[in-house]
């Protein structure tokens, strides 16, 4: 009786879609895992006929591109997932949109024509602090080197941030806006303040809204072109 | 705390803003989870803050919590949101910062609602009740409130004895929450519109109509020994006993219909389907079983609807099919069978909560594994021995319960829980080393039939704690030191045969969280000042291990000058005045007597569902009867229509 076999059957995918989704207002407190089950369940809500992974366990096949962390926003965020059935990418879109929280937004859907990973090399981020920061910026932005210590589970490793920070400015004497780029590993807002703070030691430790404006490819001039 | 909001009730949400990027899982406070419901304050002239007294991890997938969120929002003159405990760093930070008590959905702050409405699943959320209050800018003490404040009103299943809270409530719910909420609901509502709505008119009001017991009303006296010697009304327009509340025809109600589905994580990731509510199995250590009688059954396809209706709701994996022993539902087989054949092949589980000790229940466990999950199956014996097993009246006997467990083995489930109590009334130490010698027969004859070496079995076994409305309610309760002492031979008996040893698993509670358990239970008004006292201390989330603390239970209460044992280990005698005697759960106290009589004689009663009725009291008190089935009507496939 015990059946060590699936009962699914394995379903190839026929076609594989992008996603690219907004975390707005206090949906921006959601971590990754929060979205990620927030997605899958909005899926199977709208009746996306998904393709799933083979084995025992069999889960949805959706793969995650760099998600900005919980407490940042985002205006692009981007997914992949893959179907058995071709659906249309703007009906799907707008079931999403229905299915999902209001601040869990679905911005485009479009069908695979290149990998993800390739299409997005950098992020453009706004970041706002409560006060005006005009000079620390200044300060962090003619620094050619900046060194940060993250600490993670395998050690601790230096990360020279301002290596990885480009097309500085500040549209308001409180915000500034930055590209940075996708690395092994890639800064996050936190380790941008952090970096500033230590050329600027003055600057006040408080929380800095973060969000992710882009994400793409840079090109000439310091703008990203965005995959979709 | 002094917030005041003048004219408009403003979000609290800006200032929250401010410290979320501060705190632990801050997803947990921002609400706007899907199919959750935010009104505008103007539009009704009524509006309920809901409590669930944990974390939201917890109190969100509370059914009850959820049931009367929507009943209450269905309504055109009603609001209600939702509030659940914040955890100490998040406190930390709102004392700090002057962020008030707030609702997640539109966080406006608990202090501008007309209702808070608290629901209590176990004693051992009286402690957060307070840090809310607290944080609310509510004054503890009832006494010390104003009209500005709302009333606070406790229900769940812990509501059946809320003396022990009676100086913090205002007044408590029992039994069935669902019309009980839209009476009160009116009664706010028309004070309101006659300008009578002042909170002592409001009260006056909710006492004298019997829809809620109003503790202020009453007058505790006691004897020169500190028994009860009565508790009487303290005028002539309020009733001397206040009755449960029983929801007849659960086919009306069929709540939830859209569960919120939270973007955090959870302690229970799923839909839940109430199939039937109340329990006559008459377990006699059973609160639950005892206070929701009768049974009433929902038929099979509105369970049916429901499951769907909730599943798309949501889109939730799993659904769970809840009541307090599923298997029992008369149209059970049935109902599996057309669920596991609807959602055949579609990623859908359907899980069934029930321990019951028989093949059926192993029929029903397979029918749903059909999916391919077949996690573990579970079983309460809940005593070791037969004649223990008498005394609680769960009849089950040691054959029946091999014979089960094999059958369970033999189909191919390799891991099997069994349930068990520790403490029970009249238990000797070999009652509770039985446990070891049917766990170990257990692994024998799983052996034998299945033919493996890897199947294993887990005894879980947790203190007993006496509970009001129960034929246990004048028993001693087993002193912790005893407790875990029982539990250390037990542990020692299973481990010393290394062999079977090896694949019995055990899990236990120690006994010191179930004294205080049971203080909380069966205590009345002067064990408020504990309470009190351990919040002032610090005392919070007393359910978490991590959190709770038995020494500052015990040295608040010698300070407030109770004496815990005598609430707890004491037996009581017939003629005693319990502190809940006044309200009313339809029980009839002689019918208890005689089966805690009963229960010493290892006297079994059947269940009055398959016998004659054997006059519990509730049915002819309540004006209430049995709904069971089985109906008519088939489960249909549900067809799929993608684009």
């Amino acid at each position: 009786m015990a059946r060590r076999t699936p009962d699914r059957e394995y379903i190839p995918p026929v076609q594989t879609l992008q996603v690219r989704y907004a975390k707005r207002g206090r949906m921006r407190f959601a971590s990754h895992r929060d979205f990620q089950r927030a997605w899958e369940r909005a899926l199977r809500r709208v009746g996306v006929p998904m393709a799933y992974s083979a084995g025992f366990s069999p889960h949805p096949k959706v793969s995650y591109a760099g998600a900005a962390p919980t407490g940042a926003a985002s205006e692009a965020e981007f997914l992949e997932f893959s179907v058995v059935q071709q659906i249309d990418p703007r009906a799907v879109r707008q079931a999403l949109n229905a299915a999902l929280p209001e601040g869990l937004d679905i911005v485009a859907v479009v069908e695979a024509t290149a990998p993800l990973v390739d299409q997005l090399r950098a992020s453009r981020w706004r970041m706002e602090w409560p006060f005006d920061v005009t000079e620390a910026i200044a300060a962090f932005a003619a620094a050619d080197s900046v060194e940060v210590e993250r600490i993670t589970k395998a050690g601790r490793r230096i990360l020279d941030v301002r290596a990885l920070c480009s097309a500085i400015q500040m549209p308001e004497p409180r915000v500034m806006e930055l590209t940075v780029a996708h690395a092994e590993p890639t800064p996050r807002p936190a380790e941008v303040v952090v970096a500033v703070r230590t050329v600027f030691p003055d600057l006040p430790d408080v929380p800095v809204l973060a969000t992710r404006l882009g994400q793409g490819v840079p090109v000439d001039g310091g703008g990203l072109a965005a995959p979709f | 705390m002094g917030v005041s909001y003048p004219g408009v009730v403003q979000s609290v949400y800006p200032a929250l803003e401010r410290i979320l990027p501060l705190v632990r899982k801050p997803i947990q406070y921002v609400g706007g989870e899907l199919n959750a419901s935010v009104k505008p304050w103007e539009s009704v002239p009524v509006r309920w803050a809901l409590m669930y007294p944990d974390a939201y991890e917890v109190g969100l997938p509370n059914q009850g919590l959820q049931i009367l969120y929507e009943v209450l929002n269905e309504r055109d003159d009603v609001l209600a949101e939702r509030t659940y405990s914040v955890w100490p760093d998040m406190e930390a930070l709102m004392r700090e910062h002057g962020v008030p008590q707030f609702t997640v959905d539109a966080h406006r702050p608990v202090s501008a609602f007309d209702v808070l409405g608290v629901s209590f699943a176990t004693e051992l959320g009286y402690t957060n009740l307070l840090t809310a209050l607290d944080l609310a800018g509510i004054p503890l003490h009832a006494d010390e409130r104003t009209d500005e404040h709302p009333l606070v009103i406790a229900g769940g299943h812990a509501a059946f004895n809320p003396e022990p809270i009676a100086d913090f409530i205002d007044a408590a719910v029992i039994g069935d929450g669902e019309q009980a909420v839209l009476r009160l609901s009116d009664i706010i509502r028309d004070a309101k519109a006659a300008g009578t709505a002042s909170r002592g008119e409001l009260l006056d009001a909710i006492a004298a109509s019997g829809v809620a017991y109003v503790p202020a009303k009453y007058e505790v006296s006691y004897l020169p020994d500190g028994r009860i010697r009565r508790v009487a009304p303290v005028d002539a327009s309020t009733p001397w006993r206040v009755a449960k509340h029983t929801v007849s025809d659960l086919d009306e109600w069929p709540y939830p219909k859209q569960p919120i589905v939270p973007l955090a994580e959870t302690v229970h990731e799923r839909a839940s389907v109430e199939i039937f509510r109340g329990c006559t199995r008459g377990c006699r250590f059973c609160q639950a079983g005892m206070i929701t009688r009768p049974v009433r059954e929902r038929s099979k396809t509105t369970i049916a609807d429901m499951v769907q209706t909730s599943l798309s709701a949501t889109g939730f994996e799993e659904v769970g099919l809840l009541s307090l022993s599923s298997a029992d539902h008369s149209d059970i087989a049935a109902l599996t069978k057309g669920l596991a054949d609807r959602y055949e092949g579609s990623n859908t589980g359907l899980s069934l909560p029930s321990t019951r000790v028989d093949a059926f229940n192993i029929d029903l466990a397979n029918e749903l594994a059909r999916n391919g999950r077949r996690s573990g199956l579970t079983f309460a014996p809940e005593g070791g021995s037969e004649r223990i097993r008498k005394v609680i009246n769960k009849m089950v006997t040691e054959e029946d319960l091999i014979r089960t467990v094999a059958a369970a083995y033999a189909a191919g489930w390799r891991q099997v829980k069994l349930y068990f109590m520790c403490g029970l009334p009249t238990e000797t130490d070999e009652d509770v080393l039985q446990i070891a010698r049917m766990a170990k027969e257990v692994i024998r004859t799983g052996r034998e039939v299945s033919g493996r070496k890897d199947i294993r079995c887990t005894v879980s076994i947790g203190g007993f704690v006496p509970k009001p409305h129960t034929p246990f309610q004048w028993a001693a309760q087993l002193g912790w030191q005893q407790t875990d002492a029982r539990l250390a031979l037990l542990r020692e008996e299973i481990r010393s045969d290394r062999e079977l040893g090896r694949a019995i698993g055990f899990r236990y509670h120690d006994g010191r969280p179930g004294i205080v358990e049971g203080l909380l239970a069966r205590g009345d008004r002067r064990v408020g000042p504990v309470i009190e006292a351990v919040w002032r201390d610090g005392g919070r989330f007393d359910g978490w291990s991590e959190y709770f603390d038995f020494d500052r239970w015990m040295s608040c209460a010698e300070a407030v000058g109770v004496d815990v044992d005598w609430y707890t280990t004491r037996e009581r005698e017939e003629n005693e005045v319990l502190p809940w005697d006044h309200l009313d759960s339809g029980l009839d106290k002689e019918w208890l007597w005689q089966d805690w009589q009963d229960a010493l004689d290892e006297v079994e009663v059947e269940d009055c569902r398959w016998s004659p009725c054997f006059d519990c009291g509730v049915c002819d008190q309540m004006g209430t009867e049995i709904q069971v089935g089985p109906t008519d009507g088939v489960i249909l496939p549900i067809v799929q229509v993608t684009s």
